[in-house]
């Protein structure tokens, strides 16, 4: 039997690797074009880094990404330490792509937009949805701060081969419903564990038609299934995208038409309604005309992360806003991704827009999405959030509940205060 | 190194962000992060427990973030080992880079009870239940893995491959 192909991580992991074919589960030592923490992962590597006999300086200034984001502006002097810390050693070991709030926001956000991120690079972040630079064609993966302290000093980690899961989308995507749908239901599908060591591989002509945010959106979701990582070959879009930030030369690489598949499953997504996953975990995903039926009174709702905290987002978000009011029993709290969405959305007016329905806009940052600060939700209460886990006690207190759904449910649904089916809104200027 | 203590039983998909909830993800001390350990599932675990007990949990131990301070708290707790159905992939990777013995025995997780008295044998996996007068086998580590277990860790690892750089 002739060998067979691979698969687009394979491409990607072999040729960062030196060889001509990697197989699933090989164990390999592979470079690494970019490194990424935050000041919560990077504190802990530094001090791990500290303790690595014979390693004094990172291996290129220029190829690590510190980005200032989860506990920042700090919230308390313990969370200034950890901020202050990641910057002395920035400055320490010459760091180029150090990013301080007012200059960045949620790392994932910042990285692509900086150009730092190319279709064929291999990248590992201090964070477990470093797995979002696949919707540029990057293999990109999260770490824990052992890890990445040896990816600083070696330039280098030790990978396992994933095996690779086809994810074939076919269809149109109906009004209201949007790539958030689209991988809350491919989550639900898959279950939390289903993927576990694979890496996920998006086709079809659904995908083929979304945005690069869009593709953002489900990339950043892979691991909520377990994943390693997810990843979309890069076409058109994603080749303008990345040559309009960098000029820095990179290499596309498609998976062979005979690549050795672990699964492919075919989702026609033609009747695919706006999804909701429900309390505590990712992948208790119900369609929301399931979840409407209850009357279930929401006391926060939450927009943004790297999951969904995109220009697009807030547009959409905007759009169903535009001049109404939330409703009087609920608080919407909206964290732009990054300081050039924040930018952005001040251009087109959107700040406004949902500062006058009754909206907190915060500053750029992870906030509320993992109970960190500037939304922790309380004992009792129920939020609904455009970000990507709803685990016991992940914004704030274990006896609040999330549910996670797209910024068009999380919009109609700050209208009326309980979950509602953004199909049912009706826009203004609408005919 | 034989690990001993009593189980303390969890069930599956025990996620991080109840391993060591978010908001003392900037604390950065074992000690200190030992005293939240399961915090988010079971606020006595660490009152309860005495060191060297064991969690047994069911399959997909310590899934969600990457934040290694998950394996960093249960190991400052004084727990000793976690034996699981299966790991996280990060979790799993952070363990082994730590040095928090984990095992994956579908067999120990469906036969010990909470409270029985568990002995590992962590070079071969051998899991025995002292209470019950069980023996179980933990899946062996692929050989790359049980070389970075032998060595301790990632970071003499990381140390060995700067001195052959160094040398060349
Ligand atoms: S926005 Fe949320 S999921 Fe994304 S990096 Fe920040 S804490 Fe993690």
């Amino acid at each position: 039997m002739p060998p067979m192909g691979m698969t687009l991580t394979e491409k990607i992991l072999a040729r960062h690797v030196g060889l001509d074919r990697v197989v699933p589960n090989q164990i390999v030592d592979a470079k690494v074009d970019l490194v990424l923490a935050n000041e919560l992962s990077a504190a802990v590597a530094i001090a791990v880094m500290r303790g690595i006999k014979g390693a004094t300086r990172v291996f290129d200034p220029n190829k690590i990404a510190l980005v200032e984001d989860h506990f920042v502006p700090a919230k308390d002097p313990q969370s200034a330490k950890l901020a202050k810390l990641m910057k002395d050693f920035a400055k320490e070991q010459g760091i180029v792509h150090f990013f301080d709030v007012g200059r960045g926001g949620i790392e994932h956000v910042v990285l692509p937009e900086a150009g730092l991120v190319a279709p064929g690079e291999l990248i590992v972040g201090g964070d477990s949805h470093t797995c979002t630079y696949g919707a540029l064609g990057a293999f990109a993966t999260g770490m824990g701060s052992t890890d990445i302290a040896a990816a600083f000093v070696l330039g280098e980690v030790w990978l396992r081969v994933p095996p690779t899961i086809k994810l074939v989308y076919d269809g149109q995507l109906g009004d209201m419903v949007y790539a958030k749908d689209l991988m809350l239901a491919t989550v639900g599908r898959l279950g939390i564990d289903g993927a576990t060591y694979c890496a996920l591989e998006f086709h079809g002509s659904t995908v083929d038609a979304l945005s690069i945010t869009g593709r953002t959106t489900m990339a950043n979701m892979a691991i909520e299934a377990g994943a390693k990582n997810g990843i979309f070959h890069a076409d058109a879009k994603a080749i303008a995208y990345v040559t309009e930030r960098t000029d820095r030369p990179f290499i596309v690489e498609r998976a062979d038409e005979d690549a050795n598949y672990q699964r492919v499953i075919a989702i026609d997504v033609s009747a695919l309604e706006p999804q909701i996953a429900c309390p505590h975990t990712p992948d208790n995903v119900h369609p929301v005309s399931e979840v409407t039926n209850d009357v279930l009174e929401l006391d926060q709702v939450f927009i943004g992360s790297c999951t969904n905290g995109y220009i697009e987002d807030l547009r959409v978000v905007a759009r169903i806003l535009d001049g109404k009011q939330i409703a009087r029993s609920l608080r919407v709290i909206v964290n732009p991704g990054s300081q050039q969405v924040w930018m952005q959305a001040a251009d087109e007016g959107i700040l406004k827009t949902l500062a006058a329905a009754g909206c907190a806009v915060n500053t750029p940052g992870c906030g509320a999405c993992f109970g960190g600060h500037m939304g922790t939700l309380g004992d009792g209460e129920r939020c609904l959030s455009t970000t990507n886990r709803n685990y016991v006690g992940r914004m704030g207190s274990p006896k609040a509940e999330v549910y996670l759904a797209s910024p068009a449910t999380c919009a109609a649904s700050a209208l009326t205060g309980r979950i509602t089916d953004p199909r049912a809104v009706e826009l203004a200027g609408a005919v | 190194m034989k690990l001993r203590g009593h189980a303390h039983k969890f069930g599956k998909n025990v996620d991080t962000d109840v391993i060591i909830p978010g908001k003392y993800c900037n604390i950065v001390d074992q000690a200190e992060l030992g005293k939240h350990a399961l915090e988010g599932i079971d606020p006595e675990y660490t009152t309860r427990m005495k060191p060297g007990d064991i969690i047994v949990a069911d399959r997909n131990f310590g899934c969600g973030s990457s934040r290694e301070v998950a394996p960093i708290a249960i190991k400052g707790s004084g727990t000793s080992a976690v034996i699981a159905k299966s790991f996280a992939r990060i979790f799993y990777r952070n363990a082994l880079n730590i040095g928090l013995p984990i095992f994956e025995s579908d067999e120990a997780v469906d036969r010990i009870d909470a409270g029985d008295e568990i002995e590992v044998e962590a070079a071969s996996g051998t899991i025995r239940n002292v209470t019950k007068g069980e023996t179980y086998a933990a899946a062996q580590f692929p050989p790359f893995m049980q070389s970075l277990v032998d060595a301790g860790g990632l970071v003499p690892y990381v140390e060995r491959r700067l001195a052959e750089r160094a040398k060349t």
